[in-house]
């Protein structure tokens, strides 16, 4: 019986030590660690946090150099091929140029040639009737002198003619 | 334990060096008892005036404590060593001999039945031993706190480290596994319950002086722990801990009306609740420490058959009372924990929300 008949003196002391231990532990103990515990573990998820942020950021950031590089890369072939594209251009363009050129001035020369040929065939001609007139004159002459004389000389300027 | 062995060691081993004639009185008295293991066993689990610490020969080395009474309109105070073995009474207070009260200070009234005085607030030895618990629990954690506050964002040191995951399992793995997301308010609460239940029962694995009180395997230190509980558990409970006590869902109509068994029931389990737990560490720890002292009880009921066998069986007994003892250790956290995690999850019923 003894040993489940409390004291009262016992349960009264307990009561109030209880009591006094749960308040001074809570204001000064609990309090304090409980805080400091929580702040610590704040602090770890922050950092925690805060790394694998800085791992995203890193990785974002060399996706977008790389895709940077990239991007150039694309950008100095195009280049390259423009230049390469202009380059055959104007090769070509200064070909058939030199052609159309080369084409216009023998065309010039030609027709250069042709007109001259034409003046010269016209000289020619003229010369021709001039001759042919003074032919005829001295034929003319020679005729009303001795008609032998006249025949031989025509025939005498006709090789000169020839010759000519 | 080693305050068992020194105390019943007396009548085996004889001396003369007596100091008063009560002692010697007092001794040659129980020597001509027989060992009683089961006295000498309550007597070291129950409370008493005094705080026995060692006998050496015939010399019983006891603090003697403040006897503090209200009986009858007025305040008694006196020392405790006025009841001392051989003295009947002081004052008109004796220690009763057997009875309910056995081991309690009653006086005789006019029929002349032992009754209790009407308050008696007397430092007895588990209050002292209380006292010292205590002032050696808010010693520990307050320097704990200032080391917190001195190492702030530190890793934990010392007494510091050793006490942290401790600190952190009942707030995690009791408090807000059981409570859920309003743990926070009832965190400090449990927290001193665990460390008070828990140094206690170390202090009383202890068998030597400020050790060796039996303090958690008291019913009253228990029951006012388990009474905090109850009163937590009944003031948190909100309207839906109350609906569930008055009209239980999910129970068949014919349980309430027009018995209201499951009602009776639940409103049974209210007080049943921290009655349990009242016991359970009350009859554990007193337990654990009825077997250590049964163990060395053996040593002496034999040695008073033949020294011889008295000798050969210390060696089982000491074995097994170190089994015991170590057994104690885990016994004292596990029983901490238990009467923690139980009143966390009372609270978590009595603020649990309707889902």
């Amino acid at each position: 019986m003894q040993l489940i008949n409390p004291g009262f003196g016992l349960v009264f002391w307990m009561t109030l030590i209880f009591l006094v231990v749960l308040f001074i532990l809570k204001k000064y103990a609990w309090k304090p660690i409980l805080a400091s515990l929580k702040e610590r573990e704040d602090s770890i998820e922050n950092a925690l946090k805060a790394a694998e942020e800085a791992k995203k950021e890193m990785a974002e950031l060399k996706a977008k150099n790389e895709e940077l590089l990239k991007k150039a890369l694309e950008e100095k072939d195009a280049l390259l091929a423009e230049a390469r594209n202009i380059k055959d251009k104007i090769i070509s363009e200064a070909r058939e140029k030199a052609n159309l050129e080369a084409k216009m001035i023998i065309e010039n020369a030609r027709e250069q040639i042709e007109m001259e040929k034409q003046a010269t065939l016209g000289e020619i001609k003229n010369i021709i009737a001039s001759y042919s007139i003074e032919i005829a004159e001295k034929v003319l002459r020679e005729e009303l002198s001795d008609k032998k004389k006249q025949k031989s000389y025509v025939e005498k300027l006709l090789k000169e003619i020839q010759l000519n | 334990m080693l305050t068992a062995i020194f105390f019943v060691s007396s009548p085996v081993l004889r001396a003369n060096e007596a100091s008063n004639s009560d002692e010697i009185k007092y001794a040659e008295e129980i020597e001509k008892e027989e060992f009683k293991a089961g006295e000498m066993i309550i007597e070291h689990i129950t409370d008493s005036y005094e705080w026995h610490i060692i006998t050496i020969g015939h010399n019983h080395i006891s603090i003697y404590l403040p006897v503090i009474l209200y009986d009858q309109g007025k305040w008694i105070i006196f020392n405790s060593k006025h009841l001392h073995h051989g003295k009947d009474s002081y004052k008109g207070y004796h220690i009763a001999k057997e009875g309910f009260n056995a081991g309690k200070l009653v006086r005789r009234n006019e029929k002349g039945e032992e009754v209790r005085p009407d308050y008696d607030i007397s430092i007895t030895k588990n209050v002292l031993a209380l006292f010292i618990s205590a002032v050696l629990i808010i010693w520990i954690f307050i320097s704990v706190a200032n080391s917190y506050k001195r190492r702030r964002g530190q890793a934990p040191k010392g007494l510091q480290s050793m006490l942290e995951p401790l600190i952190l399992f009942i707030r995690d793995d009791v408090a807000k596994a059981s409570i859920g997301h309003k743990y926070e308010r009832y965190t400090p609460y449990l927290l001193t319950l665990f460390f008070f239940i828990f140094f206690n029962n170390l202090f009383g694995i202890v068998p030597f002086f400020p050790g060796g009180a039996n303090l958690t395997g008291n019913i009253g230190v228990t029951g006012v722990m388990a009474a905090f509980t109850f009163i937590i558990t009944t003031i948190s409970g909100n309207k839906n801990y109350w609906m569930h006590i008055v009209n239980m869902p999910g129970v068949p109509w014919w349980l309430k009306i027009p018995v209201p068994l499951m009602p009776i029931v639940e409103l049974m389990g209210i007080f049943t609740k921290p009655f349990v737990l009242m016991v359970r560490l009350f009859a554990n720890i007193s337990a654990g420490h009825i077997i250590i002292l049964g163990f060395v009880s053996l040593i002496f009921i034999f040695g008073n058959i033949h020294p011889v066998a008295g000798y050969g069986v210390s060696i089982v007994s000491v074995a097994f009372g170190i089994f015991m003892d170590l057994l104690e250790l885990l016994v004292a956290f596990i029983q901490a924990y238990v009467f923690t995690i139980l009143s966390a999850l009372y609270f978590g019923m009595a603020i649990e929300e309707e889902h």
